[in-house]
């Protein structure tokens, strides 16, 4: 039985609390650390219970693209490569053969092409058609090892990265993408050849790809090391 | 000869017992997580402040492009908002369930929830409170309008957690997305359901302070002594 004076002394305690909160509180060192831990439990649901690598995100018609679909890089200045003919995909990590891919390589390989909805994490969404090779395709066809439980994605983008689970990276949407709106990939979302997967949040697909690691210890990510939830799907 | 009826507007301060404390613990539970969840939901809002998809067209938003002030936000930016948000909505979820499983298995439901037969008591306390009717219609725990309150605030409760699981997983639950219209649309009602709380928290405190503050006490040590009897 909870009596009146703990009541009021609970009241008191969530009031200074919220009144310390009120200042834009992250948690400090005290609760933040907690919060990541809740936030790695909500990683947990996403993938083990809501998310189901056969269930297909809902598809768009051409007809239903936004006029916008914003784009983001960390580097001061838009990623561009010096010389795009001697861009190479490297492939490796927990494979049988590692594998060096041209984009022309990439182009002959399975090709999926869908009209999808893209969520930001900051709450916008645009719809837009993305032509690409399923990362499965290429898992395939490297060899992936049993071991293999995570895939890592590096950018030449100031370091950017990404760690995906390797459920999701095999899920058939996710897809190595050299398209954009039926046109290559510009520069401004990722070209020559960037992630793409309409069940995962837009942080989580890395633009400007260099190499994809099979790995059996998770990797981090460039946003998922300063906060954001590591899993983000939708 | 019999002692004359004491007016129902003077009972004796006979102190009755009427919140259970699963009730008393989930009210309160709920006051201050759902300040957390509106706080750490108004720093989500400012990383996108309209609704809509990118490039238009954008529904219709009193808030549009609304920083809200520092004071009003939980988490200094949008990583922190999210784990904040994403972490007290649990013990809201969990504190809602275990309140809503208390009414079922108490048989409470009864006399909190609006039903049909209460439409014809919420229009004599309306009455009553327009001044057409002079005496305190006869009443249970709760009067009728009492009743379509809280019944409309459980639902507005629902509808808050089903909009927030559409915004939180639009993939993996598209169906329930769907269902509220899409993704924006979706955002879009979860934000509603911000200000239709916070209405009612002021017209809450307003009457709990107007009308009868003995509720407030009731709320905290279970025991009433106001001047409103329950029929029941």
């Amino acid at each position: 039985m909870i009596d009146r004076r703990a009541f009021v002394q609970l009241a008191a305690g969530a009031g200074t609390a919220s009144l310390a909160a009120a200042c834009g509180w992250d948690g400090g060192n005290a609760v933040r650390p907690l919060l990541l831990d809740v936030s790695r439990f909500n990683d947990w649901i996403g993938e083990k219970i809501l998310f189901s690598q056969s269930r297909l995100a809902p598809e768009y018609s051409t007809a239903e693209r936004t006029a916008q679909l914003p784009s983001y890089f960390i580097s001061p200045e838009l990623p561009m490569l010096q010389d795009p003919k001697a861009w190479r995909l490297q492939v490796s990590g927990l494979v049988r053969t590692p594998l060096t891919l041209s984009l022309a390589d990439l182009q002959t390989m399975p090709r999926t092409t869908y009209t999808v909805k893209h969520h930001c994490v900051e709450g916008w969404s645009a719809i837009a058609t993305w032509h690409g090779v399923p990362v499965s395709a290429v898992a395939e066809r490297c060899g992936m090892l049993p071991q293999a439980r995570y895939v890592r994605f590096d950018s030449f983008d100031s370091g950017y990265s990404n760690g995906w689970d390797l459920a999701s990276a095999m899920h058939p949407q996710t897809i190595l993408a050299y398209g954009m709106n039926d046109n290559p990939l510009s520069p401004t979302h990722g070209a020559p050849l960037r992630l793409y997967s309409p069940t995962k949040l837009g942080y989580k697909m890395t633009k400007y790809l260099v190499s994809l690691t099979f790995t059996a210890e998770r990797p981090g990510g460039y946003w998922e090391d300063q906060g954001y939830p590591w899993f983000g799907g939708v | 000869m019999t002692a004359p009826p004491v007016p129902a507007a003077h009972p004796p301060a006979k102190p009755v017992k009427r919140h259970h404390w699963i009730v008393r613990l989930t009210h309160w539970m709920t006051f201050v997580l759902l300040a957390g969840m509106i706080m750490s939901g108004l720093q989500i809002y400012g990383a996108y402040a309209r609704f809509g998809e990118r490039g238009g067209p954008y529904y219709v938003n009193a808030f549009e492009n609304t920083a809200f002030p520092t004071w009003s936000r939980l988490g200094g930016w949008l990583a922190g908002g999210l784990n904040w948000h994403f972490t007290l909505m649990w013990p809201l979820i969990a504190g809602g369930f275990l309140y809503l499983s208390y009414l079922a298995v108490s048989g409470e439901w009864r006399s909190l929830l609006f039903r049909p037969r209460d439409i014809r008591g919420a229009i004599e306390m309306q009455k009553y409170y327009l001044r057409l009717r002079k005496e305190h219609p006869p009443q249970g725990k709760h009067n009728p309008l009492q009743k379509l309150a809280y019944t409309f605030i459980i639902l507005l409760g629902v509808l808050s957690v089903l909009t927030g699981f559409a915004i939180y997983k639009p993939t993996q639950l598209s169906w329930l997305t769907a269902l509220f219209g899409g993704f924006q649309a979706a955002r879009y009602w979860h934000f509603w359901a911000v200000w239709i709380f916070t209405a009612f928290l002021i017209v809450h405190v307003i009457l709990v302070f107007v009308v009868d503050p003995a509720s407030l006490r009731a709320m905290i040590s279970g025991w009433y002594r106001g001047r409103f009897p329950s029929h029941d």
